[in-house]
């Protein structure tokens, strides 16, 4: 399977990136590589073979319910590029 | 044509953690904004998250008590979108493996009983919020609720109106309470609904393109709003359109929903198991271990009600709506010993109507179980009348003691001495010469005129019963 153009174009909308027409071809190319080489790993055969999610065959550590945080927002707010009242600020949203 | 409405339910509830469900930061409700919000939540490189045990338990409890399978295996996947709330970018969630599949809800409607199918019931992480309010045309963000566990139930499309949909939601936001896994608190959004909804031709067996209706954040509303998408969509396909599928807002003020956004590309989120978080493994003994912790249900609750207690079906219904409801009822039961319909018609009658007064909830009522079983018993052994106790009970409700307290202050004790009643008697005939001649001419409904008059010199003090007797007696043929 390969990808064409406009389906590279909305990958990459999907993600919020800007790719230039140059990449664009790039991505095009090396993308379609690697669905290649799932288009091997499917034709083996995996009949009776359990499906993972997870390449180890360990189950999630669980943590007790219990507050370990200490409020730092002070700290973390002066990493934003603005905060104000409390509140991160970002460009504004409306649906 | 005639058509006919399918609607399945979405609902988020909040899980009643103490901590979040992949950091340590505390969920309480309506702090400082971002003073809840650690370095897990606001999503900084390279922390990584790890799975609350509660919040597991607390799923595993609901699976159980709608009688759903528990997958041992269940797997977190990555949800995919970008939205200012959503600090890391994704949202994890449960997608292909959800931690409870297949339950069902048993609803009542006209008497009838219907089974609502629950598809699954999955856990995953609450966004944070956004604030429109101007912050010179940004928007604010409050990361307190990111990363607070939420456990989401899917419905079958199994309701046919919007009357069964609520039905099915009270059911619900009542099994959610009494298990203590969510708060069920609509206006604070820990337990929100979405609806989906469409029409097709009655005896059609395709479903007809839906609609998701958002912000719904009461039973009234929910209700409300899915009527109108009924008719909506009616309208539509009548007028020879087409249903398009997308996300619809629910405007209370004006009762109408509109569309949000398309769904077409919102709907991309390119899920897939997250890197971070090995499956969720559920094991038997886990599972026997919650079993023990599960409560009396609501169903087997009021089936007990009406069963030990004599009540009507609908009295059973009022008094367990809610866990602290069952609670202050079979306390006030144990506490005076009175007779269990009694007492319910006290609960339903007296105490509820002074908590919707001053818009109370049960466990806040003044009057205790322990204070209304003390006027109970009061009433019981004749100290006072059923009359006098509503008195007795106002004074309690506004702080003025028990009820022998407030007996003995007010001077309400209930008068049984014979001879201090038939004095009161002799008192009100000798005043009412008249009455008592057109009585002795044949008008006997003025026997209640005297009762009356006995009980209004007594102060409601005498006790009505020995009234009439003596009464009759003095006045007898």
């Amino acid at each position: 399977m390969s990808l064409d153009r406009q389906l590279v174009q909305k990958i990459a909308h999907l993600a919020r990136l800007e790719i230039s027409e140059q990449e664009t071809d790039m991505y095009v190319e090396t993308l379609s590589r690697i669905l290649g080489l799932i288009e091997q790993m499917n034709a083996i055969d995996t009949t009776g073979v359990a499906p993972m999610a997870h390449p180890t065959d360990t189950g999630l550590r669980l943590r007790d319910d219990a507050v370990s945080e200490t409020d730092q927002s002070g700290k973390f707010q002066r990493l934003a590029p603005a905060a104000e009242a409390g509140l991160y600020l970002v460009p504004k949203v409306i649906e | 044509m005639e058509w006919e409405a399918v609607i399945g339910l979405e609902v988020h509830a909040q899980l009643l953690t103490k901590s979040k469900a992949f950091s340590g930061a505390t969920t309480k409700y309506g702090a400082v904004p971002n003073t809840q919000a650690c370095a897990v939540d606001i999503a900084l490189p390279g922390v990584l998250p790890v799975f609350n045990r509660e919040a597991a338990r607390m799923a595993v409890k609901f699976g159980l008590a709608i009688g759903a399978t528990i997958n041992h295996h269940s797997v977190f996947a990555r949800k995919n979108y970008f939205y200012p709330d959503l600090p890391k970018g994704y949202q994890i969630s449960q997608y292909e493996l959800p931690i409870v599949t297949k339950g069902h809800i048993d609803i009542e409607i006209d008497n009838s009983r219907k089974t609502i199918g629950v598809t699954r019931a999955h856990l995953e992480e609450d966004a944070g919020k956004s604030l429109h309010e101007d912050f010179h045309g940004m928007s604010g963000i409050d990361l307190n609720r990111a990363g607070t566990p939420l456990l989401e139930i899917v419905s079958e499309p199994d309701m046919r109106s919007a009357k069964e949909a609520v039905a099915y939601l009270k059911k619900l936001h009542e099994l959610v309470r009494y298990l203590e896994i969510c708060d069920g608190n609509m206006q604070e959004g820990s337990f929100r609904c979405d609806a989906n909804v469409s029409v097709r031709p009655r005896g059609e067996q395709k479903l007809g393109t839906r609609t998701e209706i958002k912000n719904v954040n009461s039973f009234r509303f929910v209700e409300k709003a899915i009527d109108y998408e009924i008719e909506r969509q009616i309208d539509v396909l009548e007028s020879g359109g087409t249903v398009v599928q997308e996300t619809r807002l629910y405007d209370s003020d004006k009762n109408v929903t509109r569309s949000m956004r398309s769904k077409e590309e919102a709907n991309d989120y390119r899920y897939f198991p997250d890197p971070d978080l090995p499956p969720l493994v559920i094991d038997d003994a886990f599972i026997r271990e919650t079993e023990k912790t599960l409560p009396e249900l609501p169903d087997a609750k009021r089936a007990r009600f009406i069963k030990d207690y004599g009540l009507s079906a609908y009295d059973a219904g009022v008094l367990t709506a809610s866990p602290e409801m069952a609670r202050y009822y079979e306390e006030t039961v144990r506490e005076s010993k009175a007779d269990p319909k009694i007492v319910a018609n006290w609960v339903t009658g007296e105490v509820s109507a002074y908590l919707n007064r001053e818009n109370k909830e049960i466990t806040d009522s003044p009057v205790t179980p322990a204070l209304l079983a003390g006027l109970l018993r009061r009433v019981a052994d004749s100290t006072i009348s059923g009359k006098i106790a509503k008195e007795v009970f106002e004074a309690m409700w506004n702080g003025q003691g028990d009820a022998d307290a407030v007996i003995e202050k007010k001077g309400l004790k209930q008068i049984t001495d014979s001879g201090a009643i038939e004095k009161v008697i002799d008192e009100v005939l000798a005043k009412n010469p008249k009455q008592l001649e057109q009585y002795r001419n044949g008008q006997e409904k003025l026997f209640g005129y005297f009762v009356g008059q006995v009980m209004k010199a007594t102060g409601g003090k005498a006790n009505p019963a020995q009234v009439n007797a003596l009464l009759k007696k003095k006045l007898g043929p």
